[in-house]
């Protein structure tokens, strides 16, 4: 099982070929285990940096809103972590439907090892939203369409984790079970995105867009897409890394996972 | 540098909402390192009792 990832994209004759070779590679846990492990201290060092230059760029560069004040430089951990909740329960979605129809064992992982981070960023825009509300609004909480949806967002995470626990005596059952909400939570995500424009809210409507064109300057802009991709490769570390435990553990009385654990010094 | 600190006067707001998520992504961080030891040590106790019988 010596292969590095040289002799893996080498290996076969056409580019696509080594693409799909490359992907039933990451089918494999053993082998997801040993690629994943290239990637995460990178990961991690990325996130650290682009974060520096964020809060350093977010929080003494960036200009103050003229209506807003200060407080707007909430914005940059805010939004940042409410795009991450969305994000990464989309790729729970994914990820569910691939462990029901397939039977994948490491979407299995990436799925359950994305759930605590996903709640994590979903608790920070809660909170930071709170905090942001009270100066602006007068309100720490206000039962409008998008704090609701964010608020049943953070249910469905925990809720994904409880399923788990509760067939945990069965993984695999216990994966598939917790992969079947994740799916039918999916239907919250547009919900989310819309419900600014769907319903009158208290809460202010989109105007950082992918397509359209964005209504914020390039000084605040800045600082909140070094926050967006450091979030985004922190994701990266936190859900490789428990994903990787979690195939550990679930494979543990396997001789891959025994040798990994055993050729370790401790 | 006070005037930094003092956020125009939005400090507590600010400053709370960086904690809360510098705070958030830290537990998280020795959360993963935590696990890590115990799915490990868990192997290693099982492959002991294994290798005793």
């Amino acid at each position: 099982m010596n292969i590095s990832i040289n002799t893996i994209i080498n290996m076969p004759k056409k580019w696509w070929e080594a693409i799909v070779l490359f992907y039933h590679k990451l089918g494999s846990p053993p082998s997801f285990y040993r690629i994943s492990g290239y990637f995460l201290k990178w990961l991690l060092l990325i996130a650290i940096i682009l974060a520096g230059i964020g809060f350093y760029d977010g929080l003494i560069l960036a200009p103050v809103d003229y209506q807003q004040g200060d407080t707007v430089r909430i914005m940059y951990v805010h939004v940042s972590s409410a795009w991450m909740s969305m994000f990464i329960y989309a790729i729970m979605g994914i990820c569910g439907l691939i462990a029901i129809i397939w039977r994948m064992k490491v979407a299995e992982a990436v799925l359950m090892a994305s759930a605590p981070i996903g709640a994590w960023f979903t608790l920070i825009t809660l909170l930071t939203g709170s905090l942001w509300g009270k100066p602006m609004w007068g309100t720490w909480w206000e039962w409008d369409a998008r704090m609701t949806s964010e608020l049943i967002l953070l249910f469905l995470y925990i809720g994904i984790m409880a399923t788990y626990t509760a067939f945990s005596e069965d993984a695999r059952k216990a994966a598939r079970m917790a992969a079947l909400v994740a799916v039918v939570g999916l239907v919250n995500l547009p919900i989310i995105h819309f419900s600014v424009k769907w319903w009158s809210s208290i809460h202010q409507g989109t105007t950082v867009s992918l397509m359209g064109e964005s209504k914020i300057t390039w000084d605040m802009l800045r600082p909140l897409i070094y926050m967006a991709f450091a979030t985004k490769f922190y994701y990266g570390y936190s859900m490789l890394k428990r994903a990787r435990m979690y195939l550990l553990e679930t494979e543990s009385n396997k001789k891959w996972a025994q040798t990994i654990v055993m050729e370790e010094k401790s | 540098m006070t005037e930094f600190l003092n956020m125009g006067g939005y400090a507590f707001f600010v400053w709370t909402s960086i904690g809360v998520f510098v705070i958030s992504l830290l537990i998280d961080f020795f959360s993963l390192s935590m696990k890590e030891k115990t799915v490990k040590r868990n192997i290693k106790s099982l492959l002991k009792r294994k290798n005793l019988r």
